[in-house]
């Protein structure tokens, strides 16, 4: 298989979409896979918690 | 800083500082009839400047372990101060360069007066030397704040911080003599970039290193947008500066591309640098200073994980537009226009997040000036984005490329969003970090506000005219056929305009110089007797247990 134009344009076109949309999904699905919420939860209110004023050792 | 350092570490840091004294020497002794020359002595004596400093506390007592129940922010502190004289350098080469535009007799017969030396010192002064030192000092504080771990070692932190900060010394001497590879945004030559490719790699160590000692299981989303910039930036910088030097004593290189192929890599690196650079860092820094600021936790987490994916994985592919019709094949144009618009979607849903955490917050956003940074940099960020995704349809481009209205549109988005988000948080940041109740002058951040704002509108307003009047006048035909007007009618006209633009940078200039002076006041405030306000956390939000001192 020669490497040129064609052939580099076709595989954009075909995989180039189709990795995008499986990704998009994957994203999706972790976003709000339903055990992931309490962590995201947690995430989100420690930053303004004034538990982070010091390392845990 | 030195005495911070264990045993160890001050070997390293010796060896370091040694090897960079031999670099430098060679680079000089090979270079004596080259630019590079001068380079080599630059660094070499920076490299001897830090081995005295080292040699003059070496037998300082080592660090005690208490240290390790403290987070490590001298990094951060110095990278503070750092950041702020950048940007009044940066921003003052910016306000001259604007000034030869408007009036070219300005200017004095020295090559390194020209315009084309002192622009690249604006653009990278406030990029790469503003810019990233605020990304360097406040990923740190933001890293060890989320994990809840201590930096992995001292040594490290000041290698990448100061090593950063040679490297951008290394870029702006380089094009006041004359040094420059012709590359947008990548102006500096090969060695200096090989320079920075070490620094970078320990960067992204420090953040590794950090991560795998979290204390939180999960990795907060500020994090996911620091290391987005730390990781995409490297692979932008290394592909587009591969380039084969003329000899080891010579500063001068050639690309590793050609033609259009070399064009298409250099605005693949080039709006990657705009979007991983002069994005994710930042988004970064918004995610986690605004919030902290407002006491509000981010409007919606799930929203601002999606919105990092979509920012990834879509900025790649929108740099050809930068070369609509151009030789580029005409796929790849589409290409970066579908893309560019489809960015739409993350760009917005970050900035929506930031204001909808603020809903409801609005009496805050009145009354504190630090928070109101914030609140426009997220405004700023929608409009600039807005803007970016509009002009990158071809049919827009036709108009605007080339003309000022792209450089009102990067200042909405450098002005009016990478500033204004950098400033509320170093605002934010300093009393915390150095343990200070409050600002120097809570009125001086108010000026500083409203110059910001006011210099902001003034130089895009001035902009937006200039270009579409430039892009209007260059495609007016008249009955037979032939251009209406000369281009050095398009540069009459502009002048109006350009004595604006610079009058608007002036104005962003000042405040940059108050904020300068705000936090050294700040820092130069006594420390306060009383315990209550030597916390890390807003006054409002204090526990109701004194914190000790840091131990520094």
């Amino acid at each position: 298989m020669t490497i040129d134009h064609e052939m580099l344009t076709g595989f954009s076109k075909s995989f180039g979409l189709f990795y995008l949309i499986a990704m998009s999904i994957g994203v999706l699905v972790y976003t709000y896979w339903p055990s992931n919420r309490k962590p995201f939860e947690h995430a989100a209110k420690a930053v303004v918690s004034d538990e982070e004023d010091r390392p845990c050792l | 800083m030195i005495s911070q350092l264990t045993g160890n570490e001050r070997v390293l840091a010796a060896f370091t500082f040694l090897i960079l004294v031999c670099v430098g020497v060679a680079m000089a002794a090979a270079g004596r009839d080259d630019l590079i020359g001068t380079h080599g002595w630059v660094i070499a004596v920076s490299a001897i400047a830090g081995a005295v400093a080292l040699l003059r506390s070496y037998d300082a007592p080592e660090p005690s372990a208490t240290r390790l129940s403290e987070y490590y922010d001298d990094p951060s502190k110095v990278g503070i101060i750092l950041t702020l004289i950048w940007g009044v350098i940066g921003m003052l080469v910016g306000v001259w360069v604007a000034a030869l535009l408007a009036w070219p007799e300005l200017t004095i017969d020295a090559a390194w007066a020209s315009f084309g030396r002192l622009r690249p010192i604006h653009t990278s002064g406030v990029i790469f030397g503003f810019g990233g030192n605020a990304l360097i000092a406040t990923s740190f504080h933001v890293l060890q704040r989320t994990t809840r771990a201590r930096l992995p070692d001292q040594f490290s932190p000041w290698f990448v911080l100061l090593g950063y900060n040679l490297f951008c010394v290394l870029a702006a001497s380089g094009y006041l003599m004359g040094i420059t590879q012709s590359k947008e945004y990548a102006e500096p030559e090969w060695y200096a970039d090989i320079w920075l490719v070490v620094v970078w790699v320990v960067y992204f160590s420090i953040y590794l290193r950090t991560l795998l000692r979290r204390k939180e299981p999960h990795i907060y989303v500020a994090n996911w947008y620091y290391m987005a910039f730390i990781l995409v930036v490297a692979l932008l910088h290394i592909i587009n500066n591969l380039a084969v030097p003329i000899s080891f004593g010579h500063a001068k290189s050639y690309s590793l591309f050609s033609g259009v192929q070399d064009a298409m890599t250099q605005w693949w690196y080039g709006h990657n640098a705009v979007a991983f650079f002069l994005t994710a860092g930042f988004l970064g820094m918004m995610y986690y200073y605004l919030p902290k600021r407002a006491g509000r936790p981010i409007y919606s987490y799930r929203t601002s994980i999606i919105s990092f994916w979509g920012i990834t994985f879509m900025y790649m592919w929108a740099g050809s537009h930068h070369l609509h019709y151009t030789a580029l094949p005409h796929w790849v144009q589409s290409l970066g226009m579908a893309f560019s618009v489809v960015l739409l979607v993350p760009s917005w849903a970050s900035a929506g997040n930031a204001l909808l955490t603020l809903n409801g917050a609005w009496h805050k956003v009145r009354d504190d000036a630090v928070l109101r940074f914030m609140m426009l940099a997220a405004i700023f960020y929608g409009l600039a984005t807005f803007e970016g995704s509009f002009m990158a349809i071809r049919a827009v481009n036709s108009l605007s490329h080339y003309t000022d209205w792209t450089i009102g549109h990067v200042h909405a988005g450098a002005l009016g969003w990478v500033a204004m988000i950098t400033y509320g948080s170093l605002y934010a940041l300093t009393p915390w970090l150095w343990k200070r109740p409050a600002l120097y002058s809570a009125k001086l951040v108010e000026w500083h506000f409203w110059l910001a704002l006011s210099g902001t509108i003034v130089y895009v307003f001035a902009m937006w005219n200039s270009g579409v009047i430039q892009g209007l006048m260059w495609r007016t035909y008249n009955d037979s056929g032939t251009l209406s007007y000369s281009f050095v009618d398009s540069l009459v006209a502009m002048q109006p305009y350009y004595i604006a633009r610079a009058f608007g940078g002036l104005l962003f200039l000042s405040g940059a110089v108050i904020a300068l002076y705000n936090i050294v006041m700040t820092i130069r405030l006594p420390v306060p007797v009383s315990s209550d306000s030597a916390s890390d956390i807003p006054l409002g939000l204090q526990p109701a247990a004194p914190v000790a001192l840091a131990g520094e």
